[in-house]
Protein backbone atom coordinates (compact mmCIF):
# COMPACT_ATOMS: atom_id res chain seq x y z
CA UNK A 1 0.00 0.00 0.00
CA UNK A 2 1.11 3.17 -0.78
CA UNK A 3 0.73 6.71 0.20
CA UNK A 4 2.09 9.68 -1.53
CA UNK A 5 4.09 12.39 0.12
CA UNK A 6 2.00 15.86 0.72
CA UNK A 7 3.17 19.15 -0.44
CA UNK A 8 2.12 21.14 2.55
CA UNK A 9 0.44 19.89 5.54
CA UNK A 10 1.15 18.22 8.84
CA UNK A 11 2.20 14.70 9.51
CA UNK A 12 1.92 13.14 12.72
CA UNK A 13 4.56 10.19 13.08
CA UNK A 14 5.51 7.74 15.28
CA UNK A 15 2.27 7.06 17.00
CA UNK A 16 2.14 4.24 19.24
CA UNK A 17 0.28 1.44 16.81
CA UNK A 18 -3.07 1.32 17.51
CA UNK A 19 -3.77 4.25 19.12
CA UNK A 20 -3.96 6.54 15.77
CA UNK A 21 -7.45 6.46 15.68
CA UNK A 22 -7.67 7.94 19.79
CA UNK A 23 -5.28 10.45 17.61
CA UNK A 24 -7.74 11.21 14.98
CA UNK A 25 -10.61 11.61 16.93
CA UNK A 26 -8.97 13.87 20.21
CA UNK A 27 -7.89 16.25 17.40
CA UNK A 28 -11.01 16.61 15.85
CA UNK A 29 -9.48 15.82 12.24
CA UNK A 30 -13.36 14.13 11.07
CA UNK A 31 -14.67 18.31 11.00
CA UNK A 32 -11.32 19.23 8.81
CA UNK A 33 -12.64 19.93 4.93
CA UNK A 34 -9.23 18.68 3.61
CA UNK A 35 -7.92 15.32 2.91
CA UNK A 36 -6.47 13.61 5.90
CA UNK A 37 -5.50 9.79 6.26
CA UNK A 38 -5.22 7.80 9.06
CA UNK A 39 -2.27 4.95 7.96
CA UNK A 40 -2.01 2.02 10.57
CA UNK A 41 0.59 -0.86 11.60
CA UNK A 42 3.15 0.95 9.44
CA UNK A 43 6.63 -1.04 9.26
CA UNK A 44 8.93 0.45 11.79
CA UNK A 45 12.60 -0.11 12.17
CA UNK A 46 12.59 1.24 15.98
CA UNK A 47 9.21 -0.24 17.25
CA UNK A 48 8.11 -2.94 14.70
CA UNK A 49 4.75 -1.16 13.98
CA UNK A 50 3.79 2.33 14.43
CA UNK A 51 0.77 4.40 13.16
CA UNK A 52 0.95 7.97 11.37
CA UNK A 53 -1.89 10.53 10.19
CA UNK A 54 -1.47 12.95 7.12
CA UNK A 55 -3.44 16.15 6.99
CA UNK A 56 -2.48 17.21 3.35
CA UNK A 57 -3.02 20.67 4.54
CA UNK A 58 -1.48 23.63 6.46
CA UNK A 59 -3.72 24.30 9.40
CA UNK A 60 -3.72 25.89 12.57
CA UNK A 61 -4.32 23.01 15.02
CA UNK A 62 -3.75 22.78 19.01
CA UNK A 63 -1.36 19.64 19.51
CA UNK A 64 -0.59 20.33 22.62
CA UNK A 65 -2.92 17.23 23.68
CA UNK A 66 -0.91 14.99 21.84
CA UNK A 67 1.68 15.21 24.51
CA UNK A 68 -0.31 13.82 27.16
CA UNK A 69 -2.16 11.16 24.77
CA UNK A 70 0.50 10.27 22.52
CA UNK A 71 3.71 11.60 23.73
CA UNK A 72 5.80 9.44 21.64
CA UNK A 73 4.55 11.12 18.43
CA UNK A 74 7.00 13.54 16.37
CA UNK A 75 4.82 16.07 14.50
CA UNK A 76 6.85 17.33 10.85
CA UNK A 77 5.66 20.04 9.11
CA UNK A 78 5.58 20.31 5.70
CA UNK A 79 6.00 23.23 3.20
CA UNK A 80 6.25 23.06 -0.55
CA UNK A 81 7.28 19.48 -0.27
CA UNK A 82 9.91 20.16 2.60
CA UNK A 83 10.29 19.68 6.10
CA UNK A 84 10.34 22.99 7.95
CA UNK A 85 9.90 21.74 11.35
CA UNK A 86 9.98 18.68 13.62
CA UNK A 87 8.27 18.63 16.41
CA UNK A 88 8.57 16.35 19.80
CA UNK A 89 5.74 16.55 21.84
CA UNK A 90 5.75 17.58 25.71
CA UNK A 91 3.46 17.23 28.49
CA UNK A 92 1.10 20.10 28.23
CA UNK A 93 0.94 22.35 31.24
CA UNK A 94 -2.73 22.31 31.47
CA UNK A 95 -5.37 19.50 30.39
CA UNK A 96 -8.55 21.07 29.02
CA UNK A 97 -11.30 18.43 28.45
CA UNK A 98 -9.12 15.32 27.82
CA UNK A 99 -9.52 13.24 30.96
CA UNK A 100 -12.60 13.76 33.35
CA UNK A 101 -12.44 14.39 37.41
CA UNK A 102 -13.37 10.42 38.91
CA UNK A 103 -13.66 11.96 41.88
CA UNK A 104 -17.43 11.91 43.47
CA UNK A 105 -16.67 14.92 45.59
CA UNK A 106 -15.17 17.60 42.90
CA UNK A 107 -18.05 19.73 41.70
CA UNK A 108 -17.33 19.03 37.80
CA UNK A 109 -18.82 15.69 38.93
CA UNK A 110 -22.35 17.56 39.25
CA UNK A 111 -21.80 20.97 37.49
CA UNK A 112 -21.94 20.11 34.18
CA UNK A 113 -20.85 23.36 32.46
CA UNK A 114 -17.58 23.34 33.58
CA UNK A 115 -14.22 22.41 31.77
CA UNK A 116 -12.59 19.34 33.08
CA UNK A 117 -9.72 20.95 33.56
CA UNK A 118 -5.62 19.36 34.89
CA UNK A 119 -2.76 21.00 35.27
CA UNK A 120 0.70 19.42 35.59
CA UNK A 121 2.35 19.06 39.10
CA UNK A 122 5.00 16.56 38.63
CA UNK A 123 6.64 16.34 35.15
CA UNK A 124 8.54 13.41 35.75
CA UNK A 125 6.48 10.94 37.06
CA UNK A 126 3.18 12.48 34.40
CA UNK A 127 0.88 13.39 37.65
CA UNK A 128 -1.52 15.82 36.77
CA UNK A 129 -4.20 17.38 39.50
CA UNK A 130 -7.86 18.51 38.62
CA UNK A 131 -7.85 22.09 39.38
CA UNK A 132 -11.30 22.11 41.09
CA UNK A 133 -10.51 19.18 44.02
CA UNK A 134 -6.80 18.52 43.10
CA UNK A 135 -7.17 15.28 42.96
CA UNK A 136 -4.25 13.56 41.33
CA UNK A 137 -4.52 11.39 37.53
CA UNK B 1 -11.27 41.76 42.17
CA UNK B 2 -9.85 39.49 44.76
CA UNK B 3 -11.20 35.96 46.11
CA UNK B 4 -10.06 33.79 49.04
CA UNK B 5 -10.65 30.25 47.74
CA UNK B 6 -7.38 28.77 49.23
CA UNK B 7 -4.98 30.53 51.92
CA UNK B 8 -2.30 30.58 49.37
CA UNK B 9 -4.59 33.19 47.34
CA UNK B 10 -2.47 35.54 49.71
CA UNK B 11 1.19 36.26 50.34
CA UNK B 12 2.24 35.90 54.05
CA UNK B 13 2.55 39.23 54.27
CA UNK B 14 -1.14 39.79 52.99
CA UNK B 15 -2.10 37.17 55.54
CA UNK B 16 -0.67 38.88 58.18
CA UNK B 17 -2.31 42.16 57.37
CA UNK B 18 -5.11 40.76 57.01
CA UNK B 19 -4.16 39.21 60.87
CA UNK B 20 -2.83 42.82 62.05
CA UNK B 21 -5.97 44.54 60.97
CA UNK B 22 -8.16 41.99 63.39
CA UNK B 23 -5.98 42.75 66.26
CA UNK B 24 -6.90 46.68 65.31
CA UNK B 25 -10.31 45.61 65.20
CA UNK B 26 -10.08 43.34 68.81
CA UNK B 27 -8.68 46.89 70.09
CA UNK B 28 -11.07 49.05 68.50
CA UNK B 29 -14.12 47.80 67.37
CA UNK B 30 -15.94 50.87 67.36
CA UNK B 31 -13.67 52.33 64.88
CA UNK B 32 -14.80 49.73 62.30
CA UNK B 33 -18.68 49.69 63.27
CA UNK B 34 -19.62 51.85 59.65
CA UNK B 35 -16.65 50.88 57.45
CA UNK B 36 -19.22 48.89 55.36
CA UNK B 37 -22.07 50.75 56.01
CA UNK B 38 -24.23 50.25 52.69
CA UNK B 39 -22.38 47.25 51.66
CA UNK B 40 -24.16 43.80 51.58
CA UNK B 41 -22.82 40.05 52.24
CA UNK B 42 -24.80 37.30 50.86
CA UNK B 43 -24.13 33.95 52.65
CA UNK B 44 -24.53 31.17 50.44
CA UNK B 45 -24.52 27.84 52.84
CA UNK B 46 -25.33 24.78 50.44
CA UNK B 47 -24.73 22.72 53.27
CA UNK B 48 -25.55 23.14 57.06
CA UNK B 49 -23.17 25.58 59.00
CA UNK B 50 -23.80 27.63 62.52
CA UNK B 51 -20.25 28.99 63.41
CA UNK B 52 -19.07 29.91 59.77
CA UNK B 53 -22.70 31.30 58.49
CA UNK B 54 -22.98 33.53 61.50
CA UNK B 55 -19.49 34.29 62.11
CA UNK B 56 -19.66 36.20 58.49
CA UNK B 57 -22.95 37.42 59.22
CA UNK B 58 -21.72 39.04 62.30
CA UNK B 59 -18.45 39.87 61.31
CA UNK B 60 -20.67 42.17 58.37
CA UNK B 61 -23.21 43.87 60.44
CA UNK B 62 -20.45 44.40 63.14
CA UNK B 63 -18.95 46.74 59.92
CA UNK B 64 -22.27 48.38 59.43
CA UNK B 65 -23.47 46.15 56.52
CA UNK B 66 -26.00 44.08 55.78
CA UNK B 67 -26.53 40.65 55.27
CA UNK B 68 -29.04 38.33 52.73
CA UNK B 69 -28.46 34.52 52.15
CA UNK B 70 -29.58 30.96 52.81
CA UNK B 71 -28.14 28.55 55.36
CA UNK B 72 -29.67 25.33 53.48
CA UNK B 73 -29.67 24.13 49.79
CA UNK B 74 -32.99 23.12 49.94
CA UNK B 75 -34.06 26.70 50.20
CA UNK B 76 -32.25 27.76 47.16
CA UNK B 77 -33.18 27.20 43.36
CA UNK B 78 -30.05 24.35 43.32
CA UNK B 79 -33.15 22.34 44.97
CA UNK B 80 -34.79 22.65 41.21
CA UNK B 81 -31.42 21.86 39.42
CA UNK B 82 -30.37 25.41 38.92
CA UNK B 83 -26.12 25.10 38.41
CA UNK B 84 -24.04 26.82 40.79
CA UNK B 85 -22.99 28.83 38.25
CA UNK B 86 -26.32 30.32 37.50
CA UNK B 87 -27.52 30.58 41.12
CA UNK B 88 -24.05 32.87 41.60
CA UNK B 89 -24.50 35.25 38.43
CA UNK B 90 -27.77 35.97 40.05
CA UNK B 91 -26.39 36.38 43.58
CA UNK B 92 -23.91 38.66 42.57
CA UNK B 93 -26.48 41.03 41.10
CA UNK B 94 -27.61 41.40 44.78
CA UNK B 95 -24.84 41.83 46.69
CA UNK B 96 -20.89 43.32 47.35
CA UNK B 97 -19.21 39.90 48.37
CA UNK B 98 -20.43 36.68 48.79
CA UNK B 99 -19.16 33.46 51.36
CA UNK B 100 -20.35 30.74 50.16
CA UNK B 101 -19.87 26.83 51.55
CA UNK B 102 -20.85 23.91 49.61
CA UNK B 103 -20.14 20.10 49.73
CA UNK B 104 -18.51 20.14 46.41
CA UNK B 105 -14.73 20.43 46.47
CA UNK B 106 -14.04 23.30 43.84
CA UNK B 107 -16.93 25.10 44.18
CA UNK B 108 -15.86 28.26 44.98
CA UNK B 109 -13.52 28.20 42.19
CA UNK B 110 -16.18 27.79 39.61
CA UNK B 111 -18.01 30.40 41.11
CA UNK B 112 -14.96 32.73 40.78
CA UNK B 113 -15.35 32.34 37.01
CA UNK B 114 -18.76 33.65 36.90
CA UNK B 115 -18.97 36.18 39.46
CA UNK B 116 -19.14 39.78 39.47
CA UNK B 117 -18.14 40.38 43.37
CA UNK B 118 -15.36 38.84 45.12
CA UNK B 119 -15.84 34.83 46.26
CA UNK B 120 -14.93 33.85 50.16
CA UNK B 121 -14.89 30.18 50.36
CA UNK B 122 -16.13 29.17 53.72
CA UNK B 123 -15.60 25.40 52.98
CA UNK B 124 -15.83 23.44 50.04
CA UNK B 125 -16.56 19.92 50.81
CA UNK B 126 -13.01 18.01 52.30
CA UNK B 127 -10.90 20.74 50.25
CA UNK B 128 -10.55 23.44 51.87
CA UNK B 129 -11.24 26.14 54.64
CA UNK B 130 -9.29 29.64 54.56
CA UNK B 131 -11.32 31.70 56.53
CA UNK B 132 -11.23 28.91 59.41
CA UNK B 133 -7.16 29.40 59.05
CA UNK B 134 -6.86 32.98 59.37
CA UNK B 135 -9.10 32.24 62.36
CA UNK B 136 -6.49 29.70 63.54
CA UNK B 137 -3.62 31.56 62.86
CA UNK B 138 -5.08 34.80 64.89
CA UNK B 139 -5.74 32.40 67.56
CA UNK B 140 -2.06 31.02 67.53
CA UNK B 141 -0.37 34.29 67.37
CA UNK B 142 -2.54 35.28 70.41
CA UNK B 143 -1.89 32.70 72.56
CA UNK B 144 1.91 31.56 71.44
CA UNK B 145 2.81 35.44 70.08
CA UNK B 146 4.18 33.87 67.23
CA UNK B 147 3.70 31.79 64.50
CA UNK B 148 7.14 30.15 63.91
CA UNK B 149 9.41 27.56 65.75
CA UNK B 150 5.98 25.84 66.71
CA UNK B 151 5.90 22.71 66.96
CA UNK B 152 1.72 21.29 66.21
CA UNK B 153 0.22 18.34 66.17
CA UNK B 154 -2.88 18.08 64.05
CA UNK B 155 -5.28 14.85 65.94
CA UNK B 156 -8.41 12.88 64.58
CA UNK B 157 -9.53 13.34 60.89
CA UNK B 158 -6.47 14.52 58.64
CA UNK B 159 -8.39 12.88 55.38
CA UNK B 160 -11.48 15.01 55.24
CA UNK B 161 -10.81 17.94 57.34
CA UNK B 162 -10.58 20.69 55.23
CA UNK B 163 -9.11 22.88 58.00
CA UNK B 164 -6.43 20.98 58.44
CA UNK B 165 -5.04 20.93 55.18
CA UNK B 166 -5.64 24.79 55.18
CA UNK B 167 -3.99 25.28 58.19
CA UNK B 168 -0.66 23.02 57.04
CA UNK B 169 -0.83 25.38 53.73
CA UNK B 170 -0.52 28.20 55.64
CA UNK B 171 2.29 27.06 58.12
CA UNK B 172 4.30 25.50 55.25
CA UNK B 173 5.10 29.21 54.84
CA UNK B 174 6.55 29.64 58.10
CA UNK B 175 10.06 29.02 59.87
CA UNK B 176 11.09 26.22 62.11
CA UNK B 177 7.26 24.21 62.05
CA UNK B 178 7.22 20.84 62.84
CA UNK B 179 4.06 18.85 62.05
CA UNK B 180 2.60 15.86 64.47
CA UNK B 181 0.32 13.93 62.14
CA UNK B 182 -1.93 11.85 65.01
CA UNK B 183 -4.71 9.85 62.88
CA UNK B 184 -5.44 6.68 61.78
CA UNK B 185 -4.11 5.24 59.26
CA UNK B 186 -7.46 5.34 57.13
CA UNK B 187 -7.91 9.07 58.01
CA UNK B 188 -4.40 10.14 57.56
CA UNK B 189 -3.74 13.50 55.17
CA UNK B 190 -3.88 13.01 51.35
CA UNK B 191 -1.32 12.75 49.25
CA UNK B 192 -1.94 16.61 47.66
CA UNK B 193 -1.25 18.00 51.12
CA UNK B 194 1.78 15.33 51.84
CA UNK B 195 3.48 15.46 48.77
CA UNK B 196 2.42 18.94 47.48
CA UNK B 197 2.42 21.12 50.20
CA UNK B 198 4.81 19.42 53.22
CA UNK B 199 7.71 17.16 50.86
CA UNK B 200 7.58 20.12 48.34
CA UNK B 201 8.03 22.72 51.05
CA UNK B 202 10.21 20.65 52.93
CA UNK B 203 8.46 20.49 56.29
CA UNK B 204 9.55 18.70 59.27
CA UNK B 205 6.52 16.12 59.92
CA UNK B 206 6.36 12.51 61.68
CA UNK B 207 2.88 10.04 61.17
CA UNK B 208 1.81 8.54 64.40
CA UNK B 209 -1.18 6.91 65.98
CA UNK B 210 -0.82 7.84 69.65
CA UNK B 211 -2.05 11.63 71.03
CA UNK B 212 -0.23 10.13 74.37
CA UNK B 213 3.09 9.78 72.91
CA UNK B 214 2.79 13.37 71.03
CA UNK B 215 1.50 15.12 73.40
CA UNK B 216 4.96 16.50 75.31
CA UNK B 217 6.08 17.72 72.73
CA UNK B 218 3.13 19.87 71.36
CA UNK B 219 2.84 23.81 71.22
CA UNK B 220 -0.24 23.50 69.49
CA UNK B 221 -2.68 20.74 69.14
CA UNK B 222 -5.42 21.16 67.04
CA UNK B 223 -8.37 18.24 67.14
CA UNK B 224 -10.74 17.75 64.55
CA UNK B 225 -14.05 16.02 64.48
CA UNK B 226 -14.22 12.85 62.16
CA UNK B 227 -17.13 13.93 60.43
CA UNK B 228 -20.26 11.91 59.73
CA UNK B 229 -21.06 13.90 56.09
CA UNK B 230 -17.76 12.93 54.23
CA UNK B 231 -18.11 9.16 54.64
CA UNK B 232 -20.05 6.94 52.37
CA UNK B 233 -20.18 4.04 54.20
CA UNK B 234 -21.30 4.46 57.54
CA UNK B 235 -19.90 1.36 59.30
CA UNK B 236 -16.26 3.47 58.31
CA UNK B 237 -17.51 6.13 60.35
CA UNK B 238 -18.88 4.34 63.48
CA UNK B 239 -15.96 2.54 63.28
CA UNK B 240 -13.60 5.44 63.35
CA UNK B 241 -15.29 8.31 65.07
CA UNK B 242 -14.02 7.56 68.71
CA UNK B 243 -10.36 7.16 67.71
CA UNK B 244 -9.11 9.69 70.11
CA UNK B 245 -10.84 11.43 72.61
CA UNK B 246 -8.85 14.55 74.54
CA UNK B 247 -8.99 14.57 78.04
CA UNK B 248 -7.68 17.07 81.19
CA UNK B 249 -6.14 13.41 82.49
CA UNK B 250 -3.98 13.15 78.88
CA UNK B 251 -3.79 16.76 78.94
CA UNK B 252 -1.71 16.61 81.85
CA UNK B 253 1.52 15.59 79.96
CA UNK B 254 0.90 18.69 77.57
CA UNK B 255 3.62 21.56 78.08
CA UNK B 256 2.34 24.33 80.63
CA UNK B 257 2.28 26.74 77.51
CA UNK B 258 0.10 25.31 74.72
CA UNK B 259 -2.65 25.94 72.94
CA UNK B 260 -5.81 23.22 71.96
CA UNK B 261 -7.92 24.37 69.05
CA UNK B 262 -10.57 22.97 67.19
CA UNK B 263 -12.54 24.26 64.54
CA UNK B 264 -15.62 22.85 66.52
CA UNK B 265 -17.99 21.51 66.20
CA UNK B 266 -16.86 19.06 68.64
CA UNK B 267 -18.60 15.99 69.47
CA UNK B 268 -17.15 13.90 71.78
CA UNK B 269 -12.90 14.24 70.76
CA UNK B 270 -13.03 16.80 73.59
CA UNK B 271 -14.32 16.24 77.03
CA UNK B 272 -15.80 18.94 78.69
CA UNK B 273 -13.68 18.78 81.53
CA UNK B 274 -10.71 20.46 79.05
CA UNK B 275 -13.17 23.06 78.63
CA UNK B 276 -12.14 25.02 82.28
CA UNK B 277 -7.93 24.54 81.67
CA UNK B 278 -6.22 27.90 80.64
CA UNK B 279 -4.96 25.78 77.63
CA UNK B 280 -8.44 25.02 75.96
CA UNK B 281 -8.81 27.57 73.36
CA UNK B 282 -11.18 26.77 70.74
CA UNK B 283 -13.84 28.87 72.39
CA UNK B 284 -11.42 31.71 72.09
CA UNK B 285 -10.68 30.87 68.21
CA UNK B 286 -14.60 31.14 68.22
CA UNK B 287 -14.64 34.81 68.89
CA UNK B 288 -11.34 35.48 66.60
CA UNK B 289 -13.33 34.14 63.51
CA UNK B 290 -15.49 37.14 63.78
CA UNK B 291 -12.92 39.50 63.99
CA UNK B 292 -10.50 37.94 61.16
CA UNK B 293 -13.53 37.57 59.00
CA UNK B 294 -14.08 41.61 59.40
CA UNK B 295 -10.64 42.13 58.76
CA UNK B 296 -11.21 39.86 55.14
CA UNK B 297 -14.27 41.63 54.15
CA UNK B 298 -12.30 45.12 54.44
CA UNK B 299 -9.35 43.51 52.68
CA UNK B 300 -11.33 41.85 49.62
CA UNK B 301 -13.83 44.73 49.37
CA UNK B 302 -11.27 47.40 49.28
CA UNK B 303 -11.88 49.25 52.67
CA UNK B 304 -9.13 50.18 54.93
Amino acid sequence: MEINPIKNGIVIDHIDAGKGMEVYNFLNLSELDCTVALIMNVFSKKTGKKDIIKIDESIALDLDVLGYIAPETTVNFIKDGKLVEKRKMELPLTLKNVIKCKNPRCITSVETCVDHEFKLVDKDNKVYRCIYCESKF
Amino acid sequence: MRNLLSITDFSVEEVNGVIETAQKIIANPQAYSEKCKNKIIATLFFEPSTRTRLSFESAMLSLGGKTLGFSDAANSSSSKGESLSDTIRVVSCYSDIIAMRHPKEGAPLVASFVSDVPIINAGDGGHNHPTQTLTDLLTIKTEMGRLDNLTVGFCGDLKFGRTVHSLIQALARQKGIKLVLISPEELTVPDYVKHDVMDKNGMNYVETRSLEEAMPQLDVLYMTRVQQERFFNEDDYLRLRDSYILTAEKLQSAKEKMCVLHPLPRVNEISVDVDADPRACYFKQVKNGRYVRMALILKLLGIE
